[in-house]
């Protein structure tokens, strides 16, 4: 292995957020004190650094690390996207927090860390990195599920950590397959390989690494028949936590699920696409049948992001350049809108009585107008009704889809769509036409000025993508272009 | 052509009107009404200068403006308007100004209820005027939203189940037309044109007869429901009953429009191969629907679910004439379409004068009025004649024009249709017969006061169109005779193309094509 200086420009962002990850543990450690909040700015201010260190990645690729890491415009759109979902979240939080009488530096921190796994997942382009990335992040993220210390956050937590070991263990037999099938886990080589030995589409081992890496990856994404840890972990986690997992995760998911089917076993194209095809179908509908079921706006949203992740995954079995572009925009609208939306559900609620159930939301749009306008437009994206972000999302994957022929599967996707219209417009209906009870169980709104300033940049991002998606589109498309 | 963005500015100041309403107080009632029908009326005053500089002499797109709006994929900013748009655009400014008059009763959160009326015009507007179809599914799908909230807030008992199921019935029609557009795209672009959803470009594209069917019977059915079409129709009913007053005079005036526009936008000449082919199923079920929409209005006990039904037959007979595919049916559709505004639209407003008196609409409550409201009966039963076709009122113009075209085409279909028009005679007179007619012996009708001023500022000018529509139809018919005679023209020269591309091997070529990929 040889190592160049040139190299670390590659790494650049994530040792700086990994070094604002160890700096928030130090600063706590030094300044005493009651009031944290000033740590999650300054996590923000190590992403915002990050950030401005990501631009010069757009260009032609470059491998580093004896062609571990990537940088190349796939990495750098997705590393923004990360940035986004850090950012809103450490903004969520903070409040948060402080009324749930739980604000250390160790969360800020945490989230941090996790942070660094996920940007290291979409700039991996060898899977054992892409193992260690996602282990990383796993791990920050189990000690966050469990963060609150109550049962349920408990629950979550130890829910998480079992069956997310168990995907582990799938994904890394799976990789080790892969290499007895290829003899290298570099993602080039093996799509080389594959190109190379067209006999090899057909041999039982590699087939079954690909397999068992679905599994590992349907884990993380939250596919079906894998999601069944989602609704109890997303329930139990703090509402901060299951906004990070639901947008952060899945984002990092699919960037190291996308480079490794699309590009390292493009060649066995037709036989993963299938068994995705089914999985798609049956993560969209599953998803959103059990969440029109749903009484708990928290639950609710989980199961919505099931079917989110499989709308996605539509994307994913299309498995061109273009379908791969839709699904970095629907990521990023999909974190807009989603973290808005539990910054909602996190404002509704006050200490020791989360409110998530839907009752509590009855008449509150008109009595807290803003709450009731930004959660209103959440709602409508997330059912993809223009102009909102969740329509250019879902408009990009049905694109390319159609562009493939696909026509079965985007007429049940948007009937999918239809369908989890019911739900979004419950929320719509609950906080707006039901008349608010006598005595309400929201009486006030924990808002300050950081939740505040998440939900605007949440909502400003929603219709952004919404009305003038033209600038972002093309940046995805650039940054496809370099995949192999 | 360069020229003042007529059309972008009649789309956006109630947009912007929307915007500063958000920053008013909401107690100061007065000043947010004010506000909004000085919108509503400026609005309307700008569309007028349309109709004054529209040039009768020419049947394509006027007052085009373009602009890229997401480049790489081929999506525009791409409006304009031609003779059928233009009295469907002038007909919803002026209902808007109409509807903000009637709703100054509304009391409950009235900043919301204006904001939401301005925003909806602006959808309106914005899908009336769109030529890109990505553009015009943005705002046929925004045009929900303000919709909904107006039957879910402000709507009677049932509102919520009404709302749930106009928004549902209508995306479910919709996703799949965008499915069927997203196919149009690239088949464009397979043909080797540069990627576009220009409408105008899309119209030259040849598509071969069997892939027209499945693509007409996707927009079909997302127009279908929206028109609607019998038996697509159960959303109406209970969307126009729960609706308040004004909220059912722009679902009847100017969004049941938007499905017969689409028909004659989109669907028809995009796949006009498909569109004949389906012509004897959808003149079958525009008669069925006209039949049946007349027998149901005759059983109800309510006067707006009678108003109701009466749609879904009135609607039948736009579908008729459109599909006659001659110049006097589509002419008359045309025609028929702007009379369903004026007239259904008024007889939910004159409902609305006497639910807002009673808070009932049960015809077995009334009888007599006509000897307490005299001003009231007289208006009702001028728009009842207008709504039944009475020579001399504008129904009668529209009717007559279809019946003609559907005469040409059809003679079994012109026959059953004409027992449409005794059947609304019917149950139309009977109503009148029972509400205002009879003795006067409901005690609760016994005081009931006239129509006030406001009223009659709002009646009124319906009434004035009710009449100059019947007796000087040329004024309409004149700005949309090039524009019907070009578009059947088009259709007829598109149908012929498209026949050369023969079929079996189009066919397959298509289904290869999509598989080797």
């Amino acid at each position: 292995m040889n190592f160049q200086m040139a190299d670390l420009q590659l790494l650049a962002p994530h040792i700086v957020v990994l070094a604002t990850a160890l700096l928030v543990l130090l600063a706590e450690a030094f300044c005493k004190g009651e009031r944290k909040g000033y740590l999650a700015y300054l996590g923000i201010a190590g992403i915002v650094v990050a950030a401005l260190l990501t631009p010069r990645l757009f260009g032609p690729q470059r491998l580093g690390f004896s062609g571990m890491l990537a940088g190349d415009g796939f990495a750098a759109f997705f590393y923004f996207i990360l940035y986004a979902v850090g950012i809103l979240t450490l903004l969520v939080s903070q409040n948060y927090l402080r009324d749930e009488r739980f604000e250390h530096g160790e969360y800020y921190a945490l989230v941090l860390l996790a942070l660094v796994g996920m940007m290291l997942m979409a700039g991996a382009t060898h899977l054992m990195v892409v193992f260690l990335a996602l282990e990383t992040m796993s791990i920050a993220i189990y000690a966050l599920a469990g963060y609150f210390r109550t049962e349920r956050s408990v629950e979550a937590s130890l829910k998480y950590f079992i069956l997310g070991g168990f995907a582990s263990g799938f994904l890394l037999y799976g990789i080790a397959l892969i290499y007895g099938a290829c003899g290298t886990t570099q993602i080039y080589d093996v799509m080389a390989y594959f190109k190379a030995l067209p006999a090899l589409t057909s041999s039982p081992m590699a087939l079954a690494g690909i397999g068992l890496l679905t599994v590992g990856f349907g884990f993380k994404v939250a596919a079906v028949p894998f999601h069944a840890w989602t609704p109890d972990v997303y329930q139990g986690a703090p509402t901060s936590v299951t906004a990070f997992m639901a947008t952060g995760v899945k984002a990092a998911a699919f960037s190291a699920f996308l480079r490794v089917f699309v590009v390292a076993f493009q060649g066995t194209h037709v036989e993963w696409s299938g068994v995705l095809w089914v999985l798609a179908l049956l993560t969209m509908t599953l998803g959103n049948l059990t969440a029109i079921a749903q009484t708990d706006v928290k639950r609710m949203l989980a199961y919505s992001s099931i079917a989110h992740a499989g709308y996605l995954l539509v994307g994913l079995v299309v498995g061109t350049p273009e379908a791969s572009s839709a699904m970095m925009v629907y990521l990023l609208a999909y974190a807009f809108m989603n973290i808005g939306a539990f910054a909602c559900v996190i404002m509704v609620g006050r200490y020791g009585q989360e409110n998530t159930s839907l009752d509590a939301y009855a008449g509150i749009g008109f009595r807290f107008p803003a709450l009731g306008l930004a959660m209103a437009v959440f709602m409508f994206s997330m059912a993809g009704i223009p102009p909102t972000a969740g329509f250019i999302g879902k408009f990009l994957i049905f694109k390319a889809a159609v562009h493939e022929g696909y026509y079965w599967l985007t007429i049940l996707g948007v009937l999918n769509s239809a369908a989890s219209v019911y739900y979004y417009l419950r929320v719509i209906i609950t906080m707006y036409f039901k008349p608010s009870p006598d005595e309400p169980a929201v009486d006030g709104l924990r808002v300050g000025p950081s939740a505040a300033l998440a939900t605007v940049l949440a909502g400003v991002g929603v219709l952004y993508l919404g009305i003038i998606p033209g600038g972002i589109i093309k940046l995805a498309e650039q940054a496809v272009r370099f995949m192999g | 052509m360069s020229h003042f963005p007529y059309l972008s500015t009649i789309t956006f100041i109630p947009l912007v009107g929307a915007l500063v309403l958000l920053a008013m107080n909401r107690r100061n009632v007065g000043l947010i009404r004010g506000w909004t029908l000085a919108v509503a009326a400026v609005n309307f005053v700008i569309s007028l200068a349309l109709w004054a500089r529209f040039d009768p002499a020419v049947g394509g797109m006027q007052f085009m403006e373009r602009k890229a709006w997401i480049a790489s994929l081929g999506i525009q900013y791409f409006v304009g308007i031609d003779g059928i748009s233009l009295w469907l655009v002038l007909l919803t400014t002026f209902l808007t100004v109409i509807c903000v008059v009637s709703s100054w009763g509304v009391e409950k959160q009235v900043k919301e209820y204006m904001l939401f009326f301005l925003v909806l015009e602006t959808g309106m507007l914005g899908a009336l005027i769109s030529l890109d179809l990505v553009l015009f599914y943005v705002f046929w799908e925004a045009m929900l939203i303000p919709m909904y909230f107006l039957i879910g807030v402000w709507g009677g008992t049932d509102r919520i189940y009404a709302a749930v199921k106009f928004f549902i019935y209508t995306m479910v029609g919709s996703l799949l037309m965008l499915v069927a557009i997203l196919v149009l795209y690239f088949l464009n672009i397979k043909a080797g044109n540069a990627p576009t959803f220009d409408l105008l470009q899309l119209y030259q594209l040849p598509i071969a007869p069997n892939v027209q069917f499945w693509m007409f019977a996707a927009f079909c059915l997302a127009f279908a429901i929206k028109v609607p079409m019998w038996p697509l129709h159960t959303w109406l009913p209970d969307a126009h009953t729960q609706a308040p007053t004004a909220g059912s005079v722009i679902l009847a005036g100017v969004l049941l429009k938007m499905g017969t526009y689409g028909f004659l936008r989109f669907a028809m000449p995009l796949f006009p191969n498909a569109a004949q082919a389906w012509a004897p199923f959808m003149m079958t079920i525009a008669v069925v629907g006209i039949i049946y929409g007349a027998l149901v209005a005759m059983v109800q006990t309510d006067v707006k679910k009678l108003v109701a039904y009466s749609s879904v037959s009135h609607l039948g007979y736009v579908m008729l004439g459109l599909f006659a595919l001659n110049a006097q049916g589509v002419a008359g559709g045309i025609y028929q379409s702007l009379n369903h505004g004026i007239s259904t639209g008024a007889l939910f407003l004159l409902v609305g004068v006497i639910y807002e008196r009673r808070h009932t609409r049960e015809i077995a409550e009334f009888g007599g009025l006509a000897k307490q409201m005299p001003a009231y009966a007289t208006v009702f039963l001028i728009i009842t004649m207008s709504s039944i076709g009475l020579p001399g009122l504008n129904g009668f113009v529209g009717e007559f024009l279809i019946m003609l075209g559907t005469f040409l085409t059809s003679k079994t279909a012109a026959v059953f249709a004409a027992s449409g028009v005794i059947l609304a005679a019917g149950y139309m007179l009977w109503m009148v017969k029972r509400v205002f007619f009879g003795p006067l012996d409901n005690e609760k009708n016994q005081n009931l006061a006239d129509l006030n001023r406001l009223e009659w500022g709002y009646l009124l000018p319906m009434v004035f169109l009710a009449f100059w529509m019947g007796l000087y139809p040329g004024t309409f018919l004149r700005k949309m005779d090039a524009t019907v005679e070009l578009w059947l023209s088009r259709f007829e020269a598109k149908r012929e193309a498209c026949l050369e591309l023969d079929r079996p091997d189009a066919a397959v070529a298509f289904r290869v094509e999509t598989e080797n990929q």
